[in-house]
């Protein structure tokens, strides 16, 4: 079950969603959030999941891959929907025993489901097709200017992005341990909500133990290999601006506008 | 002057209380003395907490000598402003593959160590593809590391120390972790970097069969260099290398059985074509 998180999992192929600059895919990925949050009317709705639609069938991520992203917080979604559905006050549409669905109830959670699944998708969409290097390149380029008041740039985006590689073999590991426990009798499955938190603690501690030993190894490492901070380094693949980037940018922005002039006049 | 050279080399683990009080000191290098010549392929063997690791360690400057002096490529590593060009003379791999991989993608993590020493962009893809084809990683360029073999990794971080173009390259038990295909692999990709390119490699290990084929080896125990000498002349002396915890390769121990039973066998087999010959010979 660990394993299927694919947040901030590279997905790799080549594709024109894949070649464009990091720094036109968070800007595009701002705008598409700004506009799963502030969209009105079924034609807005529309132009957004075409939208969508259209940039997943260009990734060429198979579309199972951003749907997976999903299954770890069905829980959630599930939650929130029941939560919105039966909590909203408004005008009754169904009612049965206690519970009370209001027309309003369910226009919040249907809205609200919308916004996550979309919100999950669509970002995953950046992180299958950005190396997490080139999104940390695009985050410190996007970033540049809080250097300025001395805020650790390149820092922060090296720590993001060797955070990001250590995901997978932490929920390898974390799987690891799970087993390696339960071989003894641990019980991760049964009881109440604190028994599971208690149950919790023999996995967490060796989780916890070996993530440091890890970090103390690679920073060994990192220093072998003569890093010392974002002064004088070169770039592998230095960010420059490409035809296609110049396009994307004119298209996220008239997808933007759109999308405003249809909340101003939703139909 | 040698390339590598070690002399008086102390080395202290300083332990401290919770008030920082000193507790006791551990003696991990005492009075080393080594030296190691250009495109020589030297291994260094010991058992468990013998000081290896830590003389690795010391020649890449990550740590410094208590005492002594030790000099890589003429430049003293006690010299902090010669830190990162004694870094760049002397790779270093590590035990853990999956700890030394910093990047994502193959080819965006041997390009890591060039980015660190400035490397204009061309010249970095350049030396990416260099090392990649030289340790045979290359039609895994845009892989993610997770998906590769133990091996395979340590191959990929060999590759990202190459590309640093050191003179150098110090392996840290690298096949500790991995299984006996992986470390066959590795072992070729050394060899042959160490014959094509004339690197110098320091191999730090404790198993003897990867030593077989190394010009020189050095025997440490307790932080001291208990023996050193071709591999031939080493495993010639099986009970001097016991008391040292160490074992020889089996062929060795079962050449050296044979002997003491009285068959004259040469001193020193190593392999298994050899030991074949030797009882071709004695039984003509």
């Amino acid at each position: 079950m660990l394993r299927e998180i694919t947040l901030g999992q590279y997905y790799p192929a080549d594709s024109p969603i894949h070649k464009l600059d990091p720094r036109t895919k968070l800007f595009t990925t701002m705008i598409y959030i700004i506009s799963i949050f502030c969209f009105k009317g079924p034609a807005a709705f529309v132009v957004i999941t075409v939208a969508l639609a259209a940039v997943i069938y260009l990734s060429k991520v198979p579309f199972s891959y951003m749907v997976r992203g999903l299954k770890t917080i069905v829980f959630i979604l599930i939650f929130a929907g029941i939560l919105n559905l039966f909590m909203t006050p408004g005008r009754e549409l169904v009612s049965f025993w206690k519970l009370t669905i209001s027309y309003e109830g369910a226009k919040n959670a249907s809205l609200m489901l919308f916004r996550m699944i979309y919100l999950i998708v669509g970002t995953s969409v950046m992180t299958l097709t950005t190396t997490p290097n080139q999104l940390t390149d695009g985050l410190e380029a996007a970033l540049k200017p809080m250097k300025k008041i001395k805020v650790p740039v390149h820092e922060i985006a090296m720590m993001m992005s060797i955070a990001l590689r250590f995901i997978p073999i932490l929920i390898e590991e974390t799987d690891k341990i799970m087993k390696a426990q339960m071989a003894r009798g641990a019980d991760f499955e049964s009881g109440g909500l604190i028994k599971k938190t208690k149950a919790m603690i023999p996995l967490l501690v060796p989780l916890f133990v070996s993530a440091f030993r890890r970090a103390n190894d690679l920073a060994l490492a990192m220093e072998a290999r003569c890093y010392s901070g974002g002064e004088g380094r070169t770039k592998m693949l230095p960010l420059k601006y490409e035809n296609r980037d110049r396009i994307t940018y004119v298209i996220s922005i008239v997808y933007l506008v759109a999308i405003c002039v249809l909340r101003r006049f939703p139909f | 002057m040698s390339f590598i050279e070690a002399k008086d080399l102390v080395h202290e683990y300083i332990m401290r209380d919770e008030e920082g009080n000193v507790e006791g000191v551990q003696v991990a290098l005492d009075h080393l003395d080594l030296n190691v010549e250009q495109g020589q392929f030297i291994a260094v063997l010991g058992h468990n907490g013998s000081g290896k690791s830590t003389f690795a360690k010391h020649l890449n400057a990550l740590l410094v000598p208590s005492e002594g002096t030790l000099y890589v490529g003429g430049m003293d590593v006690s010299d902090e402003s010669l830190t990162y060009d004694i870094r760049q003379t002397a790779g270093m791999v590590f035990q853990n593959p999956d700890n030394q991989i910093i990047a994502s993608v193959i080819q965006e993590d041997v390009g890591f160590g060039p980015e660190n020493i400035g490397v204009p962009t061309e010249d970095i893809w350049a030396r990416v593809e260099k090392s990649l084809k030289a340790v045979g990683m290359w039609a895994y360029r845009e892989h993610s590391p997770n998906k590769l073999s133990g091996g395979q990794k340590q191959r990929v971080a060999i590759a990202g120390v190459m590309a640093m173009e050191p003179k150098c390259i110090i392996l840290d038990e690298p096949t500790a972790m991995l299984d006996p295909d992986g470390r066959k692999d590795v072992l070729a990709a050394v060899h042959e970097l160490n014959k094509t390119k004339g690197v110098t490699i320091i191999l730090i290990t404790h198993y003897m069969e990867e030593v077989v084929d190394a010009d020189y080896v050095y025997v440490m125990d307790k932080g001291k260099v208990v023996m050193e000498g071709n591999p031939t002349g080493i495993f010639s002396q099986v009970e001097t290398l016991k008391e040292h915890h160490l074992d020889v390769p089996q062929i060795t121990m079962l050449a050296h059985e044979l002997k003491q039973e009285g068959l004259p066998l040469k001193d020193g087999i190593l392999t298994r074509e050899e030991l074949i010959q030797e009882i071709d010979r004695i039984c003509h």
